[in-house]
């Protein structure tokens, strides 16, 4: 597992649910932070990873790294861009 | 004096199994209708009409119901809402496109001015046969490119841009193809395998993906008594006059070789493949 040196200020799992669910949870998530703080995201490989990173992009947030753990599972980290 | 149904067809009328009533086609371009001709549809659906309209598989709308007395008040009509009758019979029909990059999030290309160009080329052109033309903006295919005469998809050439790459490798993982790969934080594309989606550089957080849209053709598409997927036969085109030229000697090909009632598929079998490829290639290269 590759190192990341990145100040988590919040975590989510959207492993428990499924598309679109895994996008509202992410976002709901984002919601609660301030603009530059950082979340991390923990998700699914398949469908999770191949739309919510997009998804993410499309609302104006920014995305830092996805970082695969090996194991069918992904920690996306996205900074907060405006309230 | 007897009606000429055969023109009455070729304006757009097309005869109902009810003696002198027509079904009204009228031109639609890659599915755009102004309110202003809805509503004058609307007046004539019901003053001459039954008060529907009927939306056909191909975009396009017609007002059944009309009675032949009726049809030069209903054409003078429609024409006061910038509406038209379209065409049926053997030349080039009704051209389909979906909305493409200026609405659509996935749209690789621009639809709607494309439709409007090759409509001002060639609808309603003279054929042995009827031909259909089909846009669509990406390979979600929505409008079905492959089953249409002449299809055309949208797609994007990309390139990867190092200095932006934050290596997240959200590309690697969005790419249906298996076409990126990447290794010690260099992104590779295998051209073999892309096909022009654009998912990578869709869902690149930083946009270190140059992309340049283009299209992507197919040939002899048939969706109705015979069905057959259209082929492709050159590769990705990048501008839009090579597009053109490739559309005009396709027509050409078409025109030169089908027999009458002849749909575009069954030429390319009986002239043969090759002498499509010839001059679609010839075409393609200028």
């Amino acid at each position: 597992m590759a190192d990341v040196n990145i100040a988590v200020d919040e975590k989510v799992d959207i492993t428990d649910v499924v598309c679109p669910v895994t996008f509202v949870k992410t976002k709901v998530a984002l919601e609660e932070l301030d603009d530059g703080q950082i979340l991390q995201v923990h998700l699914n490989d398949g469908e999770p990873v191949q739309n919510v990173p997009r998804s993410v992009k499309d609302e104006g947030h920014q995305i830092l790294k996805l970082q695969d753990n090996e194991d069918g599972t992904y920690e996306l980290y996205i900074k907060k861009v405006g309230d | 004096m007897a009606t000429d149904y055969a023109t009455l067809k070729k304006g757009g009328f097309m005869k109902q199994k009810q003696k002198d009533h027509f079904s009204l086609r009228l031109s639609v371009v890659g599915g755009q209708v102004s309110t202003e001709q809805l509503v004058a549809i609307t007046e004539v659906a019901d003053k001459y009409g039954h008060g529907y309209v009927h939306l056909t598989s191909r975009q396009g709308v017609e007002i059944p119901f009309i009675k032949l007395q009726d049809i030069d008040k209903v054409k003078e009509e429609l024409a006061k809402g910038g509406a038209t009758p379209g065409v049926c019979g053997p030349r080039v029909r009704t051209i389909t496109a979906c909305q493409g990059s200026s609405v659509c999030p996935n749209g690789c290309i621009e639809t709607e001015e494309l439709a409007q160009e090759l409509n001002d080329r060639y609808f309603g052109q003279e054929l042995p046969h009827k031909f259909k033309f089909g846009v669509t903006g990406c390979q979600n295919n929505c409008l079905k490119a492959e089953e249409n005469d002449l299809g055309i998809k949208g797609g994007v050439r990309v390139s990867w841009v190092e200095d932006k790459c934050i290596s997240c490798g959200v590309c690697e993982k969005v790419c249906r193809e298996k076409a990126v790969s990447i290794r010690d934080g260099k992104v590779t594309i295998d051209t073999e395998k892309c096909n022009y989606c654009g998912r990578c550089a869709l869902s690149c957080p930083t946009d270190a993906y140059d992309t340049t849209p283009g299209y992507l053709l197919s040939f002899g598409g048939l969706f109705g008594n015979s069905i057959n997927k259209g082929v492709a036969i050159v590769p990705f085109i990048e501008d839009k006059e090579t597009l053109f030229k490739i559309c005009d000697a396709a027509l050409q090909f078409f025109k030169d070789n089908a027999n009458p009632s002849e749909r575009f598929k069954f030429t390319i079998d009986r002239v043969g493949r090759e002498k499509l490829d010839e001059v679609v290639w010839k075409a393609y290269k200028g």
